[in-house]
């Protein structure tokens, strides 16, 4: 096995120990806890397909500025412990099956799908150099459109903090 | 040593790792030595003085304090928590000196290497990554501690470090937009303008292609966020001591709480350091390439300081004073006058040289402010922040862009 591949398994372990964790887990800050090893997980499996500029972006982005808000908020609220209620009894007769229905499904179209996945291929993407030429040239509409949507939602976050004041 | 070679390309990045971590942790003792003694003269007052001459012992004495005292846990903590947090503060900041270029590449032994861990090309989005992260540390440890005052220093500084982060990012932008480039290493490179000397640092601006801007607003924006993302005097409001006895830390005693002390003085060398890359040429000297006879500066420095120190010590009022003082003398002057008399390793040794002094004045100015400025209110430094160091470095980045679009086209 070579070595590319060992750390593959170790990350993606990890992302799947994590994600497991985040349902598991009962207290919301270990859940966020969890989701930020997720994140660093899918940084590093990033990292490893050579994309340096997405896994740093995925770090600031994800692991640091969204992931601190929610840790943020569960600290300001001081949320405990949650607690179990009573499952739905849909639920735990259906819930099983339908998950295990679920993920054959997917893994079929998985195995089955003849598109050749080029995401570990495409070299001249890696560089940060050609992918901001990319963003700014071919791809400059739709990045400057979510652009202009974040734009809304700060907007929006402003005008309903404000709103308490009149 | 050709049966090594197979291997070296992981060895050597061990061995570097050991040895920095080793000087970056001796330096974060004598940091504290340092700013104790220098808020102390500041203050007309001795500082330590009891342990070792001139209290040079004293960040052993501290250290073995640490070390042997109890490690109470407190009621109530969230045990996973509370024991990870300090563990995350030290090795987010150990990690993120990782990517510092601390010199040019060199060659020893026929082995050629960068001089730092990490030469990534992307190193200032890896450094941005691991302070983006480094919040968590100061947080978890607020709110697993189950007391007040941890939670409420937590709160306020993950409040903190999200407000200045932006600032801290955007202060930088104008520096990226003259280099082209993400790598520090290169952002050095960019600097060098031959025989300009310090003029081609970015706080001037003089590049070689005539498209450079001076950066000296963003410095100042970058400075003053760096201050207030490593929680120091004036923005330490996590640890208040008047208001939240010592904030998120307040809970912690023993090695955890030294882990803290540590992660925030690595923490600044990493903040020091950046600062030096990114507006004070790194490892460039200041005067013209082809002044060769400023290569003596280091021993032109080290040989009377270390005479000074060997006179100065004979005199110390203590017999292990008497000893020690004029042996450092000694060696600092032996290996001044060896830099004097080998220039193969004076040569090697300009670049760290400099970035070293470089990276030392940035320190003591960090101590300099603690000693003079009084702390923010809390109001006060979220409006600060907000409404005129964000605007101020958004400000920059456009009128850099303007100035060098104008440049390209006119």
């Amino acid at each position: 096995m070579s070595a590319v591949l060992v750390i593959f398994f170790i990350l993606a372990g990890l992302a799947v120990f994590g994600a497991v964790a985040l349902i598991v887990q009962s207290h919301p800050i270990h859940s966020a806890l969890s989701l930020i090893l997720v994140m660093l997980c899918l940084a590093g499996l990033y990292l490893l397909m050579g994309a340096e500029f997405v896994a740093a972006v995925q770090i600031i982005v994800y692991g640091g500025a969204v992931m601190v808000l929610f840790v943020f908020v569960i600290m300001l609220l001081n949320a405990g412990e949650e607690e179990r209620t009573n499952f739905s009894k849909l639920a735990s007769f259906a819930g099983v099956p339908l998950a295990l229905a679920l993920a054959g499904l997917i893994a079929a179209a998985i195995a089955r799908s003849t598109v050749h996945m080029p995401a570990a291929t495409t070299g001249e993407l890696t560089s940060t150099r050609e992918l901001s030429k990319l963003l700014f040239s071919q791809f400059v509409y739709p990045f400057e459109l979510t652009s202009f949507l974040i734009l809304v939602a700060i907007l929006g976050a402003i005008v309903l903090a404000q709103r308490e004041r009149h | 040593m050709s049966a090594l070679a197979p291997y070296l390309f992981l060895i050597v990045p061990l061995v570097k790792i050991a040895l920095l971590v080793f000087i970056v942790l001796t330096l974060d003792a004598y940091l504290t030595w340092l700013e104790r003694k220098v808020i102390a003269h500041i203050q007309a007052r001795w500082g330590p003085y009891r342990v070792g001459p001139h209290g040079l012992l004293q960040p052993l004495a501290d250290g073995i304090k640490f070390i042997l005292k109890e490690d109470p846990l407190p009621e109530g903590v969230d045990k996973k928590a509370y024991f990870f947090a300090p563990f995350l503060t030290l090795m987010l900041a150990l990690t993120s000196l990782a990517v510092i270029p601390f010199g040019p590449d060199i060659t020893i032994l026929g082995y050629k290497t960068n001089f730092g861990i990490a030469d990534v090309n992307i190193s200032l989005l890896a450094l941005f990554a691991i302070t983006a992260l480094s919040v968590y540390g100061i947080a978890l440890a607020g709110w697993s501690s189950n007391s007040k005052y941890s939670l409420l220093g937590g709160l306020r500084s993950s409040a903190q470090m999200i407000s200045y982060e932006l600032s801290l990012t955007l202060s930088v932008v104008g520096v990226l937009l003259m280099a082209g480039t993400l790598s520090l290493k290169e952002i050095v490179e960019m600097q060098n303008n031959g025989n300009l000397g310090f003029f081609g640092w970015n706080i001037i601006g003089i590049s070689k292609d005539g498209f450079g801007f001076t950066q000296i607003i963003g410095c100042i924006c970058f400075f003053i966020s760096a201050v207030a993302e490593t929680n120091r005097v004036p923005f330490d409001l996590p640890e208040a001591e008047s208001e939240l006895v010592a904030g998120f830390h307040t809970e912690y005693a023993s090695m955890k709480f030294a882990m803290f002390f540590i992660g925030e003085y690595t923490a600044m060398i990493a903040v020091s350091s950046l600062s030096t890359i990114l507006f004070f040429g790194g490892w460039l000297s200041p005067f013209p390439a082809s002044w060769t006879i400023t290569h003596y500066l280091p021993s032109v420095i080290l040989v009377p300081f270390g005479l000074w120190v060997f006179f100065d010590g004979i005199r110390y009022e203590t017999i292990f004073g008497r000893i020690v003082l004029p042996g450092i003398g000694t060696v600092l002057t032996v290996v001044g006058a060896a830099l004097f008399l080998f220039p193969a390793v004076n040569e090697l040794i300009q670049g760290p040289f400099w970035f070293f002094i470089k990276v030392f004045a940035a320190l003591f100015f960090y101590i300099w402010m603690r000693a003079t400025l009084p702390r923010f209110r809390y109001d006060q430094l979220m409006e600060f922040g907000w409404k005129f160091l964000l605007p101020v470095s958004i400000a920059n980045v456009v009128l850099t862009s303007a100035v060098l679009l104008w440049r390209m086209h006119g």
